[in-house]
């Protein structure tokens, strides 16, 4: 499972508050959708690599990974464009796309999600007034971000213990040998992960926040 | 400090230590706690017992994860029927699993959670969360993925998480028992330097050596109730006949 994490480096683009990041991150997809000229789309792109390779100074991995991991689905939209409309719009699409995911990657890779999530939970504000607590939305997303992993990884130890014993784990049946005791094994843990939130005083946010999050 | 919901006034006192009074639990129809009257004051209580004799259940009553359902249980005083916010700021709970419990992606922001619940201020949150991380070797590993943590790591975050909030007792669940003797052995000592009260619910008897009291539970009785020693002799002897 790879999720762009944090990287830790005492950059200035690790110190620009959250909010900030996020704004540019959206203030960059309206600009590479409102001006879509090669000048401009190749421009955003060179600015994201720079900020995060040598600005934000984070390895080139994290840049790679996540390039790796979108790059059918720009072959795809490059030969669809290529055949439908034509090769320069085919080929800006693409940029523009790649520029967006490697600026969220270079967002996530030096941004803390307690600082991430507290900006959701400042935008999230307004709902206070019909009852939503802002605080728990930004815990759902933090334990999103905590469990899918682990989730991963439980599910990877089911297979290797059905492997083992020469069980199938491809196919239907696979799948449904493995989705079951997932299942089973993903509901005991809610339960504990409810009790250990519960010992650990989530009942007692204050329905305001005394002081934002640290960044 | 803040404003609480709970209208009554809470009166702690924590001279009275733990009393349970008449507690009897069921799920369903299965009873699991029966006639349990106990005093709990001394500071090391280890809860031994056969799979499925009520440890477990037993543990959670005392921070009010579990009410009892008949009888009650006090913490310095304050009923977990009542007061379970006051009784769950006192009693610190450590689970078996410590995936279980880690409920933040990285080290530092998971120690940090039980602060932020008690509207701890974030310049203190963050010298409290540095000081313990530091105490349990994970300093180093501040900003990491806790998913990449070793187990033994896991369960010392998982600790740490809970020591940082200063619970005045803690509740261990079996809290060596997915660990290796290294990281057990690291436990127990932690579990030694503690100066809170704490009631270690555990399968590994070297665990007990130097507790005050040990409780051998049975089929949700406890049935022996002393000195290590003679505990953990009556234990081993139900044991035998089984
Ligand atoms: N949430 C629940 N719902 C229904 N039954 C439960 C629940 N929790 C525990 N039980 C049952 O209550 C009994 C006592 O369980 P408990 O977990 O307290 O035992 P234990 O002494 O901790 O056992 P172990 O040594 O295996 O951890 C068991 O028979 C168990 O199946
Ligand atoms: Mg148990």
């Amino acid at each position: 499972m790879t999720l762009a994490l944090y990287v830790p480096r005492g950059t200035v683009v690790h110190r620009t508050p959250a909010g900030w990041k996020l704004l540019a991150l959206a203030g960059l997809s309206v600009l590479v959708f409102a001006v879509p000229t090669l000048p401009v789309v190749c421009g955003a792109l060179g600015a994201v690599v720079v900020v995060g390779l040598v600005v934000a100074r984070l390895p080139a991995a994290v840049l790679l990974r996540q390039t790796r991991a979108v790059r059918w689905m720009l072959v795809a939209i490059f030969i669809l464009h290529a055949v439908l409309t034509d090769v320069l719009t085919g080929t800006l699409t693409v940029l523009r796309l790649l520029a967006l995911v490697l600026a969220a990657a270079v967002v996530t890779a030096t941004t803390r999600v307690t600082a991430m999530v507290a900006v959701v939970e400042r935008i999230c504000r307004p709902l206070e007034w019909v009852g939503v607590r802002p605080a728990r939305i930004g815990l759902v997303i933090a334990m999103a971000l905590r469990f899918i992993p682990l989730i991963a990884e439980r599910a990877d130890r089911i297979r290797d213990a059905q492997a083992a014993r020469g069980g199938s784990v491809r196919g239907l049946r696979g799948l449904r040998t493995t989705v079951v005791p997932l299942l089973v094994q993903v509901l005991q843990l809610a339960h504990t992960v409810s009790e250990a939130l519960d010992a650990r005083g989530a009942d007692d946010v204050p329905l305001r926040r005394r002081d934002p999050r640290a960044t | 400090m803040r404003l609480r919901r709970e209208t009554t006034a809470p009166v702690a006192d924590p001279a009275r230590g733990i009393e349970l009074r008449g507690v009897r639990h069921v799920y369903g129809d299965r009873v699991v706690l029966s006639e349990v009257d106990l005093h709990l004051t001394e500071r090391r209580i280890g809860i031994v017992g056969a799979n499925g004799s009520g440890k477990s259940t037993f543990a959670r009553l005392l921070n009010g994860l579990v009410v009892p359902a008949t009888g009650s249980v006090l913490v310095d005083g304050l009923d977990t029927r009542t007061h379970v916010r006051e009784v769950r700021r006192r009693v610190g709970f450590v689970f078996q699993d410590p995936d279980a419990q880690i409920v933040h992606p990285t080290v530092a922001e998971d120690a940090a959670y039980g602060l932020e619940n008690q509207g701890v201020p974030a310049a203190e949150r963050a010298a409290r969360v540095a000081e313990v991380l530091e105490r349990y070797g994970l300093a180093g590993h501040a900003d990491h993925p806790a998913h990449l943590l070793s187990g033994g790591q896991k369960q010392l975050l998982a600790i740490a998480g809970v020591l940082v909030m200063r619970p005045a007792r803690i509740v261990f669940d079996e809290p060596t028992t997915l660990l290796d003797l290294v990281n057990t052995r690291r436990v127990a000592q932690i579990i030694d330097e503690l100066d809170q009260q704490v009631v270690v619910v555990t399968h590994d008897l070297e665990l007990l050596d130097g507790f005050d009291r040990v409780l051998v539970f049975d089929a949700g009785r406890v049935v022996a109730d002393g000195p290590p020693d003679s505990s953990v002799a009556a234990y081993r002897a139900l044991m035998v006949h089984r």
